[in-house]
């Protein structure tokens, strides 16, 4: 029996009829066409697949979509203000090569702006220990730890540490 | 996964007659362990009852001296909750180092304890602060609700509500991680109430959870991480896997005991 999930992604309201077996991940990129959340390793293992349900991030691959009923849900599409703007943590990624192939970036930006949100200014420790469900194949996470310390430096209303 | 029916009822008793009406239902909490089941086809509900929208399931509070969680309270909930932390702040720190913060958003105590996967946190700390587990029919001590690997006293569609734990003299919890997905190659809750010592194993038992009395005994005599440390503990119970062999987690289980006796201090 179908079940009808009704949510808001991005700003944007939308509903669906879905089998209740559908994935999270699976409703955003293939009912709505949203690729930029990523799926990496489908185990709850590799946070590829991170989005932000009612401000808290989770693994959108561990996630019915029926669960998410009701909820609003922030992907990287949605995370910059503008088209022309990047959000502060895409912006430190970029100016300090915190990607290479690029595919664990969508899920650990949102994992790093969720860890913001607790902690506006977290040690080098500490955003190692948050990264915790996030793997990266490429960087060696150094450049990755390095942009998320930059980001809540912006965010802070710092100036930048790269340049 | 195989396909199944999905139900969101707003109270237990909904929930409750949901689990006894179909053929074969299940329950949801945060989903961190029956999504992956599902997705290996390791189980095939035809229902699926999730827990989420059951309020009365959510929120810490203390009821005396005894804390009280509901089945649906979050890992992440449980580790920033500042009754917790004033009340047992072992259980709020046991909760920070369970997964990623993913896993914290989502995982439930209720799951998790209604799981009992032998490397889980949770157990550990039941066991060891003598804790009890309200269901929908009963209460059961810890005692008797761990009774193997995966396994539990609880009965086909009986609900975990609430767990309740009296406030220990002292406590601690020490593990030893797998680097990979944090759950437990030996962690080790100890803890002392009215002047009773329990120390309780998880990760290391081929039963699961376990209470380590040889640990217990020589704590009585002398509460030092040395007193702990010294006591040799036979591997012959131990599981072994790629992670650790059973000589190697015998070793732990008294230098994770003695690591959390110096933690209570
Ligand atoms: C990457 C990863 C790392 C993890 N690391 C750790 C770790 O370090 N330590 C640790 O302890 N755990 C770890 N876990 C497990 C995690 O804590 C799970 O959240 C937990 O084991 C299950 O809780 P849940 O709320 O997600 O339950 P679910 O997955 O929804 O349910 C699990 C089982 O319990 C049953 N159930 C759930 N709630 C109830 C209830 N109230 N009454 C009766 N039955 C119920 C369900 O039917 C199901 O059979 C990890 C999980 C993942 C994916
Ligand atoms: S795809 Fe979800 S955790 Fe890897
Ligand atoms: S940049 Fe390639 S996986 Fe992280």
């Amino acid at each position: 029996m179908a079940v009808s999930v009704s949510l808001n992604v991005n700003g944007k309201s939308v509903s669906r009829e879905v089998e209740p077996r559908t994935l999270l991940v699976e409703f955003l990129r293939e009912e709505l066409g949203l690729t930029g959340t990523h799926v990496g390793c489908d185990t709850s293992q590799c946070g590829a697949c991170v989005v932000h349900v009612d401000g808290k991030s989770v693994k959108a691959c561990t996630m019915l979509a029926a669960q998410a009923n009701g909820t609003s849900v922030l992907t990287i599409e949605g995370l910059a203000p503008n088209p022309e703007d990047l959000h502060p943590m895409q912006a430190a990624f970029r100016d300090n090569h915190g990607l290479q192939c690029g595919f664990c970036t969508p899920g650990m930006i949102m994992s790093a702006v969720d860890l913001l949100q607790h902690n506006a200014d977290p040690s080098e420790q500490e955003v190692r220990e948050w990264l915790e469900g996030n793997i990266c194949r490429c960087t060696g996470y150094h450049n990755i730890v390095k942009a998320v310390l930059d980001a809540a430096g912006r965010m802070r209303g710092q100036p930048q540490a790269a340049e | 996964m195989y396909a199944f029916d999905y139900h969101k009822p707003s109270s237990v008793e909904e929930a409750a007659s949901l689990l006894a009406s179909k053929e074969d239902a299940t329950v949801v909490a945060g989903g961190q362990t029956l999504i992956p089941t599902l997705k290996h086809r390791l189980a095939q509900p035809t229902d699926l009852v999730d827990l989420s929208g059951v309020a009365e399931l959510k929120g810490v509070k203390m009821d005396g001296d005894t804390l009280v969680i509901g089945a649906m309270t979050t890992h992440a909930e449980v580790a920033a909750d500042a009754t917790v932390r004033s009340a047992i702040p072992a259980l709020a720190d046991l909760a920070d180092g369970i997964g990623d913060a993913q896993v914290r958003n989502c995982g439930t105590i209720g799951g998790s304890v209604s799981n009992n996967d032998p490397a889980a946190d949770y157990p550990a700390a039941l066991l060891a602060l003598g804790a009890t587990v309200v269901t929908t029919n009963r209460s059961i001590s810890a005692d008797d609700f761990f009774t193997g690997m995966f396994d539990t006293a609880l009965e086909p569609g009986e609900i975990v509500t609430e767990i309740r734990l009296p406030k220990p003299a002292r406590a601690a919890y020490a593990k030893f991680p797998n680097p990979a997905s944090r759950y437990a190659i030996v962690g080790v809750m100890v803890a002392e109430s009215g002047g009773q010592i329990r120390v309780a194993v998880t990760g290391a038992g081929q039963d699961g959870v376990f209470r380590a009395t040889d640990i217990e005994q020589a704590l009585s005599g002398a509460f030092s991480a040395e007193a702990a440390k010294a006591v040799k503990v036979s591997p012959e119970t131990m599981s072994a896997d790629i992670h650790a062999s059973a000589d190697y987690r015998a070793h732990l289980v008294s230098v994770m005991a003695s690591r959390a006796v110096a933690a209570c201090s």
